[in-house]
């Protein structure tokens, strides 16, 4: 009934390209960026932001960063949590190294640096595809695992090869360091949240972003219209790699404060980043969002249930949690190979119809 | 002969301009086998040029050679008066030649309208960073863009499909978006490899209407490869045909149907 786009006139091509033509959704979308920015910072505590907004936000902009080179542009990538590495240290080097400048410039230098790196590792993928390139990108992964445990000089030196964010603030308020009040933290993740996703939209919605999906539906059809292959494999590397430096900068200065590289960025979050983007929708904005929310919200919430709610012992939900957390995953790509997202878009077309058939 | 920079004037009465491609002494082989043999032939501004032959002749490489997916070992292309360096096929696309494949090579996940803009890539030029922020240039050139694109849908009437996912449509709408895809790059040359293959005779019809209106409305050069005689001898202006990777007739519909190799390539000679 709401949720009709009849009586909804578009006059022009601006009007029709827009991110979200259908009012209601454009209402909506208004809605939630109102609670998150004047509801939620009001009432979040320690609890709230540490166990789920934060994460939440900071693997959204990981997700969005994969998406559009897997998604996207179809090149698959094992890489993630090398290339968050890279981002967290490129922002410990640069907060220890110009310790006056702002966090939020160190925060994008890092995207920029990241991009950099991507663009290195996104080579090969002119010459090898699928499979082969995921391999490609799991060297990476390993290799700037150990280029960041092997050489002191990016960990400064310290004893214990741990990277620690010293303070700093942002208008006053500090948002690195273990002063830091929830409600900041949370903040700053959300406006980089905000304008990730608003770029990656742009990106996605013109040139580049057909540019990136023809390639993915047939690269020889692409090369035939006119995409230089290379050129837009690598942007979509350099692309996708400032979102994840950018998100990995924020895991480390953010949100954990201190990280060993290998426990922190190893190879799971690479697999964890690349499960939020298959479970979200594959080539979809909304998909990183919904992907980064199940997979953050589901443990909590199965921990609270087990644990909180039927008194089990911890270590028994916690290895019940991997098995349903598994079991949820096989399902999905079953049942539902497009992702949440999909089941959203589909539940969006029957309400468009509703309360009739057809 | 024709002189190769005057045109000459067709039996419906459309000038037909100078040479706008010139294939010299083409040879490509694969190791062994040769697909294409010394083939000779020119495709002037304005007209229709058919390539025709039975199976396996090599017409299919030949436009591969055109479009850069194949480089012939010896012979020259000669475009707009230069020869044509050994380019990659993106670069030849950038150059003003579109095509359309055999069998439909569209962007299954991506909408009718969006398949047609990326016919119009090689015409975007705006700045990642000014994409980015979908101000300035990106904005305007997506807008000029789409009306642009929107021109060649209605001329195509496909407006009804617009927002449609290219997966779900059928074979004859299929060929008609690669068509308008194609179309959109505003091409010099525009080469079609067997554009009626697997249609039914209304859509046969439609689309020789479109290929027929395509070349006068926007003057667009066509080279196309197709099975039916009865459309090749209706539409093309001059048409080549080739067997066993050979050229043996070249010239109007009328001169290739009474050529006594082209018949004997098509009926097959008797060994008596």
């Amino acid at each position: 009934m709401l949720y009709r786009e009849a009586g909804d006139f578009n006059t022009s091509y601006k009007q029709d390209g827009q991110t979200f033509p259908i009012r209601f959704d454009r209402y909506r979308y208004y809605a939630v960026l109102a609670v998150a920015f004047g509801v939620i910072p009001f009432i979040i505590n320690d609890y709230w932001a540490n166990a789920v907004f934060v994460p939440f936000l900071i693997y959204a902009i990981a997700a969005i960063g994969l998406n559009i080179l897997t998604g996207y542009c179809g090149q698959v990538s094992l890489g993630t949590g090398g290339f968050m590495a890279v981002g967290a240290y490129a922002c410990y080097k640069l907060m220890t190294g110009f310790p006056d400048v702002s966090i939020v410039i160190h925060v994008i230098l890092s995207g920029g640096i990241t991009a950099a790196v991507g663009v290195l590792f996104g080579l090969p993928s002119l010459r090898i595809k699928g499979f082969y390139l995921a391999v490609a990108t799991l060297a990476a992964q390993f290799f700037l695992v150990w280029l960041f445990n092997k050489v002191p000089w990016f960990y400064n030196y310290s004893a214990s090869g741990q990277i620690n964010a010293p303070e700093r603030s942002v208008f006053g308020i500090i948002v690195t360091g273990p002063n830091t009040e929830a409600w900041a933290k949370y903040m700053i993740c959300l406006v980089f949240v905000v304008a990730c996703a608003w770029i990656a939209r742009n990106l996605t919605r013109g040139a580049s972003g057909r540019r990136w999906m023809a390639i993915r539906d047939m690269d020889i059809a692409a090369e035939i219209i006119g995409v230089n292959p290379l050129g837009a494999k690598l942007t979509a590397f350099a692309v996708s790699s400032f979102f994840i430096g950018i998100a990995g900068a924020l895991f480390f200065a953010v949100y954990l404060g201190a990280v060993e590289v290998g426990e922190a960025f190893g190879i799971n979050k690479s697999f964890l980043v690349l499960f939020m983007i298959i479970i979200g929708g594959l080539g979809s904005i909304f998909g990183s969002f919904a992907g980064a929310a199940f997979m953050v919200l589901l443990p909590v919430l199965l921990k609270n249930v087990l644990v909180g709610g039927l008194g089990w012992a911890t270590d028994l939900a916690a290895h019940l949690e991997f098995m349903i957390v598994g079991g949820l995953i096989v399902m999905f790509l079953i049942v539902e190979p497009h992702g949440l997202a999909q089941l959203w878009r589909l539940t969006k077309e029957k309400l468009r119809l509703w309360p009739f058939p057809h | 002969m024709l002189d190769a920079s005057e045109g000459y004037t067709t039996a419906d009465g459309r000038k037909i301009g100078g040479v706008l491609m010139e294939m010299q002494n083409i040879t490509l082989r694969f190791g062994g086998v040769v697909a294409i043999k010394d083939i000779s032939f020119d495709i002037r501004e304005g007209e229709i040029r058919a390539i025709i032959g039975p199976n396996g002749a090599g017409k299919s490489s030949m436009l591969n050679v055109i479009s850069g997916f194949y480089r012939p070992q010896e012979g020259a292309v000669i475009y707009k008066g230069r020869k044509r360096p050994a380019m990659k096929p993106y670069q030849v696309a950038q150059q003003g030649i579109a095509r359309t494949f055999q069998n439909i090579a569209l962007f299954e996940g991506m909408s009718v309208l969006d398949n047609v803009m990326t016919g119009r890539l090689t015409h975007m030029k705006s700045s990642l960073f000014s994409q980015a922020l979908w101000w300035g240039k990106a904005e305007a050139e997506e807008i000029a863009n789409r009306e642009l694109v929107e021109r060649v849908i209605d001329f195509l009437e496909i407006q009804h499909i617009r927002k449609t996912p290219v997966g779900r449509l059928p074979y004859g709408l299929k060929k008609r978006v690669e068509l308008a895809r194609a179309l959109a790059a505003e091409p010099s040359l525009l080469l079609l490899d067997e554009p009626m293959a697997g249609m039914n005779v209304e859509e046969k019809e439609d689309m020789s209407r479109f290929i027929l209106d395509v070349n006068d409305e926007f003057g667009t050069t066509i080279a196309l490869i197709e099975h039916d005689m009865g459309v090749v001898m209706d539409l093309s202006d001059r048409v080549v045909v080739m067997d066993y990777g050979k050229k043996i007739g070249d010239g109007t519909p009328d001169e290739v149907r009474n050529n006594q190799d082209v018949i004997d390539a098509y009926l097959g000679v008797s060994h008596d």
